[in-house]
């Protein structure tokens, strides 16, 4: 019933803007890493690449329809192994090969419960066919939501809970949500910050820790805050026009923590300059252009909730990630998606632009 | 299967742009904030990156040597390391004062208060918080690279005294600048830093210490040195060479062990010391390395007070030392007639006082000569009633005493002459005519310091030419003054100093050298009348022994002054031998059959610090001031 879709369906101008971000990545975990005992890193990350590519081409095959279709199923499933790491995390085998072992599913659950996620909402979305959201429909679309964040809050990770919720609130502006639930929500907000904030010897030390040096950098230098403070010397130093390729010397002599991977981009504003932050952060918004280009130009809503979904999911991994490294947000280990080095968000980013792509070919057909 | 085609509802078109909108104003945000550290900030951030990597390490200037006249060494450096705590980092600083205690051995708060006194500094320059460490301290710091990042070493060249108390209060020592010494120097100096602070350490500082060199190192984020950046040679002091003979040196440091008082060696022609002792004495070594307050503290408070030098600072009445001075002065002025004799009962009496003679048994008929060589003091009492206080002030003065000598050590004090002129400026009051008859046998309130006397015999002997005292060989300029004495009275007071040691009956009879025109006068200084004594609990007699020696007779070569204090005995008994020793010493080495006596051997021989001689400083002792008033003896 359905020509199958060409390869140079692709949405090649997205997948050009992806590959410059991950080429200029790529330079710069060389950069960072070539003297150090990591040398060699960004081959590893070209594989992962590699492997990302490849994944994209495989989800664009499957019809999105298809996926939707499945969104119970994969929803239950994702909760299911949210919960079974937290189960066998605790109760299982002796505890610090649980900690290895449990960081590293953990990270591929929580990358998996984006996807599913994004999936989910835009299931759930697509069928609202009212023009308002009803207080039910909203009251339902955070609960699919909140579950899994307290869930991976409880890993605790409280970048990637984070990371969930701009596909809810996206989502929720596009359906159409009411202003005045909006009121309300910046007003619960409102009163939960202040709360939250009473609460906070409920938080883990490490997050009072970070939430401390945010407030506090120069307190304590060696700590969280040392890493916000290096992180801002490296992006000031590099000036206008960047000290040159390889010759950062908070870069160089390690003063940038995780040079390579979260705070690749102080790494990279101090060998290239502010002309090179504004080349990076310009392709970052030419991304996310193409992607709502892409929304609007979906066949139907649901084609658009999935893009919106991964649009909300990366531009708020750039928009914290780039803040944190200008000490405007606090550290949460958010990477910066396709720069910074690491496998499974790597593949992640490329597999949420499969979903991309996938609605894409599928724009013209009926 | 959900009917997907069947959604009849528009795609949010407006919402989406609004979307677009609002990554636009995000990502400008973004680029506003990047701006301000980038541009705005920019320098601010390069000065905090450029601190962050380079460090500045001090490379200290090895401090010039001391030779003896004969090349020897009295005074090196050898490599040290001291270990550097670096500043920057004031928070890690804070925290890691725990660990440096424990891994050290310095306490938390030694080093908060160093950090206090250097918190003006520049932050980049680092403070020395350990001076000579050990091997132990060394591998500390080295295996905590990556933890204790704010440790780093630095090789220095320390300050070592082979010869320990020998010398040592001429030497001087060396010790941590001062905060009024940097302010001084406007900025020269930086806390922590080595300078001379007494002795030829200080009056020569200039010469021995060189200029610091700065090595600028990039450093990586835990510590270790990556490069050298540049790297500013240290220049090292210049060595000095002293006028100091390291023989005649220890032969009156040998004499002096255990004893109290001063020796001052000096060639008569030049002014050139060759030797000085003052004891007691300390270990400069002991200031090499930071000297521990406890220990400083009771090294000042010492009542014997060691850091002095009383070969310049021992101010005392000269005894009958001084009667040379009286008879050069009744000569030059001619104020008695050739013929002048006295007739010594063992006393007499003026003013309505009676004055007793050092010998009871009086000394008969006593002249100019016989006076100098049994040291009569009924005949000087005479003496200086005729000439008065002022003339005697005038000869006194004229021959270099009450006044500084102008020798290169820093601190040397005046001493002082009695005259008119000074009792009513001070004490607004007449002279006491039966002041002057103590005086006229150096008694009573007349302080000279022995480099005085020992110039003012040379002077005499010489026909009135005054050195200069000095211990920097080779000077370019030498200072002389010119007190012009008549060859008539240079002659009378020479033969008789001739007499005290060479003729029977004279107070230094026994220390007549063989071949040597050995000349000399004895004196001994009572510190203080019985009763001050006795009322300051001192216990009683206790005396200050001179004896001045020279030879030849006359346009001496040498000149010895010798003094001992805290003494029973008579000066001839307890400062002759010595001056003899060194004067016998001085010609065995013209001559070139000189041995070292053992005794001074064995201060050569290079001991470890706080040896047996160390224990000798410790010893309690009264003031080194004299009292007017009382009979003397010889």
């Amino acid at each position: 019933m359905k020509d199958r879709p060409k390869l140079h369906d692709l949405d090649w101008t997205l997948l050009a803007i992806a590959g410059a971000i991950s080429f200029l990545g790529v330079l710069e975990i060389y950069s960072s890493t070539h003297e150090s005992a990591m040398a060699g890193m960004q081959w590893k990350q070209v594989m992962w690449i590699g492997i990302g590519l490849l994944g994209m081409f495989l989800i664009s095959r499957i019809d999105y329809h298809t996926l939707l279709d499945q969104a119970p199923v994969l929803y239950v499933f994702g909760i299911l192994i949210l919960i079974a790491v937290l189960l066998i995390g605790h109760s299982r085998f002796g505890a610090k090969r649980w900690v290895e072992l449990g960081a590293g599913v953990n990270l591929q659950v929580s990358e998996i419960m984006k996807l599913i996620i994004i999936v989910v909402l835009a299931r759930y979305f697509a069928e609202v066919r009212t023009e308002r959201l009803m207080l039910a429909d909203l009251l339902k679309v955070g609960a699919i939501t909140l579950l899994p964040v307290a869930l991976i809050l409880k890993q605790p990770d409280l970048g990637t809970a984070m990371v969930l919720v701009p596909v809810a609130v996206v989502g929720a502006f596009l359906a159409g949500i009411e202003w005045k639930h909006v009121g309300v929500g910046v007003l619960l907000i409102g009163l939960l910050v202040p709360m939250g904030w009473h609460m906070r010897r409920h938080l883990k030390p490490y997050q009072q820790q970070r939430i401390q040096t945010f407030l506090h950098p120069e307190e304590d230098q060696r700590g969280a805050g040392y890493q916000i403070m290096q992180s801002q010397i490296a992006v000031g130093a590099g000036g206008f026009w960047g000290k040159g390729f390889g010759k950062g010397s908070q870069n160089q002599l390690g003063f940038v923590p995780v040079r390579y991977s979260d705070f690749i981009l102080a790494a990279f504003a101090e060998e290239q300059g502010f002309i090179g932050v504004c080349v990076v952060l310009l392709l970052y918004l030419g991304l996310i252009l193409r992607l709502v280009d892409n929304a609007q130009k979906a066949k139907d809503r649901a084609g658009m909730y999935l893009v919106m979904g991964v649009t909300a999911i990366l531009g708020f991994h750039v928009l914290v990630n780039a803040s944190m490294v200008i000490d405007y947000m606090p550290v949460t280990g958010i990477p910066l998606p396709l720069m910074s080095y690491g496998g499974s968000a790597t593949a992640f980013v490329f597999l949420a632009l499969g979903l991309v792509m996938n609605v894409h070919m599928r724009r013209f057909v009926n | 299967m959900v009917s997907w085609n069947a959604d009849a509802q528009k795609i949010p078109q407006g919402r989406l742009t609004l979307v677009s909108y609002g990554s636009v104003i995000f990502v400008v945000l973004l680029l506003v904030g990047f701006w301000k550290l980038q541009v705005v900030q920019s320098g601010h951030f390069a000065d905090l990156a450029e601190r962050n990597q380079i460090r500045y390490i001090p490379i200290i200037a090895p401090r010039g040597a001391m030779l003896d006249r004969d090349g020897r060494v009295l005074v090196d450096s050898y490599p040290s390391f001291s270990i550097l705590l670096l500043r920057d980092n004031s928070k890690l600083v804070e925290r890691s004062l725990p660990q440096i205690e424990e891994g050290l051995g310095i306490s938390k708060d030694d080093m908060k208060q160093q950090l206090d006194a250097a918190r003006f500094e520049p932050k980049f320059q680092p403070i020395v918080i350990k001076p000579a460490a050990s091997v132990a301290d060394i591998a500390f710091v080295e295996s905590h690279r990556a933890d204790l990042p704010i440790l780093e070493l630095m090789m220095v060249e320390r300050r070592r005294y082979p010869y320990h108390q020998l010398l040592a209060n001429t030497i001087g020592y060396v010790g941590e600048v001062s905060p009024q010494e940097m302010e001084r120097s406007n900025g020269h100096y930086r806390p922590g830093d080595l300078v001379g602070k007494a002795g030829i350490e200080k009056e020569y500082n200039g010469q021995l210490e060189g200029t610091d060199g700065m090595r600028r190192v990039v450093v990586n984020s835990v510590g270790k040195v990556v490069r050298t950046l540049d790297n500013v040679e240290a220049i090292s002091g210049k060595p000095i060479q002293l006028t100091i003979d390291l023989d005649l040196q220890s032969i009156a440091d040998a004499d002096m062990i255990g004893k109290q008082g001063a020796v001052v060696a000096m060639d008569a022609r030049t002014g050139e010391i060759l030797a000085m002792v003052s004891q007691p004495s300390f270990d400069p070594n002991d200031f090499a390395i930071r000297i521990p307050a406890a220990e400083w503290k009771s090294l000042n408070a010492d009542p014997d007070t060691p850091l002095l030098n009383r070969a310049i600072q021992g101010q005392l009445a000269p005894g009958s030392v001084f009667k040379i001075i009286m008879a050069t002065a009744a000569l030059e002025s001619k104020a008695l007639p050739a013929d002048f004799t006295v007739f010594c009962p063992g006393h007499a009496e003026f003013y309505g006082r009676e004055f007793h003679c050092w010998d009871p048994k009086g000394h008969g008929t006593v002249n100019l000569h016989t006076g100098i060589v049994q040291s009569c003091d009924v005949f000087f009492y005479n003496v200086g009633k005729i000439l008065g206080i002022d003339r005697i002030h005038y000869y006194a003065t004229g021959l270099g005493l009450g006044r500084r000598t102008g020798v290169d050590l820093p601190g040397e004090e005046p001493g002082l002459i009695p005259s008119e002129d000074w009792v009513e400026r001070i004490f607004h009051h007449k002279w006491y005519a039966g002041e002057t008859i103590s005086v006229a046998i150096g008694q009573g309130s007349i302080m000279v310091t022995p480099v005085q006397l020992a110039r003012a015999i040379g002077a005499v002997a010489d026909g009135g030419t005054l050195v200069e005292p000095h211990l920097l060989k080779n000077l370019s300029d030498l200072k002389t003054e010119s007190f012009p004495l008549s060859d008539d009275t240079v002659e009378q007071v020479t033969q008789g100093m001739y007499g005290v040691i060479n003729e029977a009956g004279g107070t230094g009879a026994a220390f007549k050298l063989q071949n040597i025109e050995f000349c000399g006068k004895s004196g001994t200084a009572q510190l203080m009348s019985y009763d001050a004594s006795a009322r300051l609990g001192l216990g009683k007699g206790k005396n200050s022994g001179w004896f001045v020696g020279y030879a030849p007779r006359r346009n001496p070569e040498i000149v010895v002054a010798a003094l001992v204090q805290e003494t029973f005995q008579h000066g001839g008994s307890t400062a002759g031998p010595i001056v003899r020793d060194i004067v016998k010493a001085y010609y065995d080495k013209k001559n070139g059959h000189f041995q070292l006596p053992t005794t001074a051997q064995n201060l050569l021989s290079p001991a470890p610090a706080g040896d047996a001689s160390a224990a000798a400083t410790l010893q309690v002792s009264g003031p080194v001031t004299a009292a007017p008033g009382g009979a003397q003896r010889p």
